[in-house]
């Protein structure tokens, strides 16, 4: 297997990953859904009007990604690559939704995608808890509080949730969301503001135990 | 007796005010000035000072909560996309 050579954006970690995915290995392919599937869900649903359109758009976002990955020069980060394709695709999609003019649009259902609340069934991403003994630091969240903060940020309005989640969860930069999402950093921290304000309020009952 | 209201020096923050600039004081983005006034307002008010480390720990709750998984259809659906796609591709 010949071994992968990169660009400078690429780490070490994405490149063992990168490497294992090219050779069709399947832990490492579940390895990635596992790792950025809810992150793009909630990146794609700030841009489409149904959690099943977003859905939609991160399946055909990864399989866009295996059979690009032979081309992918790593001048970027996997990472970051894997989300610009998610975006550009999730925008098109977004755009062909608010076009078009079948019955259910002209029976004003106007929304776009922007605040609505999600779907049943996106509070599923529950994290499951690690008993204090195991994680006496508490490094890991307990239960209630882990499923706490998935209720809350599944809450979110679907813009706020996509900064919140990328900045606070995923610890995205700043500069790294403002670029994907195309937002001022001003305009960025206004969402990050309403997102935190929200979850901090939902959030108050576990925070102090 | 109700006390008459605070005589407010007019670069005081008031609480409503304080809370929002709460991000762009944890994003570094407030100006000099402002900055100031925040923080005198922070060491004054035990309120907003709670207020702020509620935020941190949403902050830290959030950065430690790991998004679970797709549910079993989902991911096995993804799977068997790329077991297809590397078994056509060679």
């Amino acid at each position: 297997m010949q071994p992968v050579v990169l660009g400078g954006g690429t780490g070490s970690d994405e490149r063992d990953l990168l490497t294992a995915l090219l050779a069709g290995d399947e832990d490492a392919f579940r390895f990635l859904v596992d790792r950025y599937y809810r992150a793009m869900l909630y990146v794609a649903r700030g841009f489409v009007r149904t959690t099943s359109a977003a859905e939609e758009v991160v399946q055909e976002t990864l399989l866009a990604v295996v059979e690009g990955l032979p081309r992918f020069e790593g001048r970027s980060s996997l990472k970051t690559w894997i989300f610009r394709i998610l975006v550009n695709r999730a925008r098109t999609r977004g755009a062909r939704q608010r076009r078009c003019v079948t019955f259910s649009c002209l029976r004003g259902d106007r929304s776009d995608g922007r605040n609505d609340p999600p779907a049943p069934g996106d509070a599923a991403s529950v994290v499951t808890g690690i008993p204090r003994s195991v994680d006496p630091a508490g490094v890991v969240l307990n239960q209630e509080l882990g499923e706490a903060v998935w209720t809350a940020v599944d809450q979110l309005p679907a813009r706020q949730r996509q900064v919140l989640v990328l900045r606070d969860v995923e610890g995205w930069t700043s500069g790294e969301v403002c670029d994907l999402l195309s937002l001022s950093d001003a305009n960025q921290r206004i969402l990050l503001h309403r997102a935190r304000t929200r979850v901090r309020a939902q959030l108050l009952p576990y925070l102090n135990r | 007796m109700r006390l008459p209201p605070r005589r407010r020096h007019r670069d005081e923050l008031r609480c409503r005010q304080a809370v929002e600039l709460l991000t762009d004081y944890l994003e570094g983005a407030l100006p000099t000035r402002e900055r100031a006034r925040l923080e005198a307002h922070l060491r004054a008010c035990d309120g907003c000072r709670a207020y702020l480390e509620q935020i941190r720990a949403t902050i830290s709750a959030l950065g430690r909560a790991r998004p679970a998984p797709p549910d079993p259809t989902v991911r096995a659906e993804l799977i068997e996309l790329y077991r297809r796609y590397h078994a056509t591709s060679g």
